[in-house]
């Protein structure tokens, strides 16, 4: 693989807080680590720094390889590095590991330093207010006042969506990207199976299960699966995999189809290396996040006091988060005569498309950010 | 949406002059099927317009983003819901109104969302199309540059067609401007004229 505009090698640095965080639900972190990696260099007015939010499963590690050897690099490497869209020649960038997330932020498979073992079931349910607010503390910890930009797709785009509602004089640009203003009842019923499968797993152990050495596989594999068809579009799958065999019809239960087989490799691959307490806690942050809620359901009224500007993209086979639900989000931003620019990008891949490499939607972002004052 | 006639011809920018004329300095406007943006740039430079832009066409959209304009990408056809009622000092169909296919949907939605409205058109009643039709063709030249099996213009109309429709939809003309090539037309306008502009708000 050409590694030409990498970011290169990168390396992980944890941040620590002494400083108790008290959570929307009330519960109150006495403290907490923050897990984070940064691409390019911040420059001398701290003006240049760009927040990467992550989706459900993301982590901080957005770009780059931890090693030459590293098989995999970041999650949204084709984005970051020098001469791309996120330009590191020109902005100081950010991923970060969201707080209960299992990549090193404080979460539930942490110890707790008060009872000397994990957190597990104990952890509180963290939103996404919450997330924002530590992130916040992170940029106060890096000096950094205001974000050139706040980039999300997904739940990021609804942490994106929280800055520029919570932090209106500390983000210059939102770039909400795949998201909503809150999840409709089909979304929220697709995170319902997915939690019904974790938590009925006899090995969840109604959350604490490290102290019992094993993992809830069976619920994070079917969890993950349904995931993957709600990120997928029809015609994405059908393409793929179609009604492809993997050999002759058996009669069985086995893997017979090509698209069993992908799904069974994507849940094996998850549940080895994702925590189950995590997983339900992101589902459940998604859930929870509705800025209109507090006005009577007008989205419009919600963004009263945003000042940031705006792109909003949305993905013309994207089921699970549609064009429709960006279009809420710019019709609010209409509504208050702020500055928008919204595209409907035609993408085959579903919601999956905001992650890969389609030469439209990554041109957009590179004129857009291209413009972006630092 | 694709504007029918060429951005870049000389003609363009007289369109830009009088469409100025008809908006009030820091006034807001939404600008549908904007292209690249052009028109919206001069106002904002020009009158510091605080617009908006409509482009469901993916480059044209590129193009105008680069403008820095604030635009969205969508289709008219599908009305204008993301819009409050009156929240536009000015709504323009700039050279677009002959390639809709919900022609009225759009006019009303547009009288919905703007006080005023200006709407621009090339004439299919000029000389030199009537000519090309006497000749037994269909009219193409730099204004309508398709051939009849190509042509995005589905519903082309003169000038008198246009004041009957606004007539019939209770539509009041507060001004209308005709020019050739940039010269205003005052004499048999819908004969002698290639692009018609109108200004026009709900009739009360």
């Amino acid at each position: 693989m050409s590694e030409i505009n990498s970011v290169g090698i990168v390396a992980p640095q944890i941040a620590h807080f002494n400083a108790p965080l008290t959570l929307t639900c009330g519960a109150v972190l006495p403290e907490f680590d923050l897990i984070y990696e940064t691409y390019g260099e911040l420059n001398a007015d701290k003006s240049n720094a760009v927040l990467i939010c992550h989706a459900l499963s993301g982590t901080h590690h957005v770009a780059g390889r931890h090693t030459a050897e590293d098989k995999h690099a970041g999650w949204w490497d084709n984005l970051i590095g020098p001469g791309k869209p996120l330009d590191t020649n020109k902005f100081f960038v950010i991923g970060m590991n969201n707080l209960g997330g299992c990549h090193g932020s404080t979460g539930p498979a942490s110890i707790n330093p008060a009872t000397g073992i994990e957190f597990g079931a104990s952890f509180p349910v963290v939103t996404v207010e919450d997330w924002v607010n530590s992130q916040a503390m992170l940029a106060d910890y890096l000096g950094i006042t205001t974000f050139a930009a706040v980039v999300g797709g997904s739940l990021g785009g609804m942490q994106t969506l929280q800055w520029s509602l919570a932090y209106p004089d500390r983000i210059k640009h939102a770039l909400v990207i795949a998201s909503a203003p809150n999840l409709t009842a089909q979304n929220m019923a697709f995170n319902e199976v997915a939690r019904q499968a974790i938590i009925t797993d006899p090995e969840f152990y109604g959350g604490d299960y490290y102290a019992h050495h094993v993992v809830p596989r069976r619920g994070l594999r079917i969890a993950r699966m349904l995931g993957h068809i709600t990120y997928l579009s029809n015609d994405v799958m059908g393409a793929k995999f179609g009604r492809k065999l993997k050999d002759t019809i058996k009669y069985s239960f086995d893997v017979e189809f090509e698209m069993e087989s992908y799904l069974r490799y994507q849940a094996d691959k998850f549940a080895g290396e994702f925590d189950a307490n995590t997983y339900i806690r992101m589902t459940r942050a998604l859930d929870y996040f509705d800025p209109a809620a507090a006005f009577a359901g007008d989205l419009s009224a919600a963004f009263k006091h945003v000042a940031a500007k705006f792109l909003v993209l949305s993905f013309t086979s994207d089921w699970r988060f549609s064009p429709a639900r960006s279009r809420e989000i710019v019709k609010a931003l209409l509504d208050n005569a702020l500055p928008v620019k919204y595209a409907e990008v035609t993408a085959a891949h579903g919601h999956d498309a905001f992650l890969m490499q389609d030469s439209h939607y990554h041109a957009i972002l590179q004129r857009y950010l291209s413009q972006v004052e630092v | 949406m694709s504007h029918a006639l060429n951005h870049t011809n000389h003609l363009y920018r007289q369109d830009f002059a009088i469409i100025a004329g008809w908006l009030r300095f820091g006034s807001k406007a939404l600008d549908l099927g904007c292209g690249d943006g052009s028109l919206l740039r001069y106002l904002r430079e020009s009158l510091e317009i605080k617009g908006y832009g409509v482009e469901k066409d993916d480059a044209n959209w590129l193009a105008a983003m680069q403008n820095d304009i604030d635009v969205i990408q969508m289709d008219l056809e599908a009305g204008l819901s993301e819009f409050e009622d009156n929240s536009f000092d000015t709504v323009i169909l700039s050279q677009t109104l002959q390639a809709m296919h919900n022609t009225e949907t759009i006019l009303q939605e547009m009288l919905r969302v703007g006080h005023e409205v200006i709407i621009t058109f090339p004439n299919f009643g000029y000389w030199r199309n009537r000519l090309q039709i006497m000749m037994g063709n269909m009219p193409v030249s730099n204004d309508l540059p398709y051939e009849w099996y190509n042509t995005p213009n589905v519903h082309l109309c003169t000038i008198i067609d246009f004041d009957q429709f606004c007539e019939d939809n209770h539509i009041d003309v507060i001004e209308r401007k005709v020019i050739t090539n940039g010269h205003a037309i005052h004499f048999m306008p819908n004969w002698l004229g290639n692009l018609a502009m109108y200004r026009l708000k709900r009739s009360v």
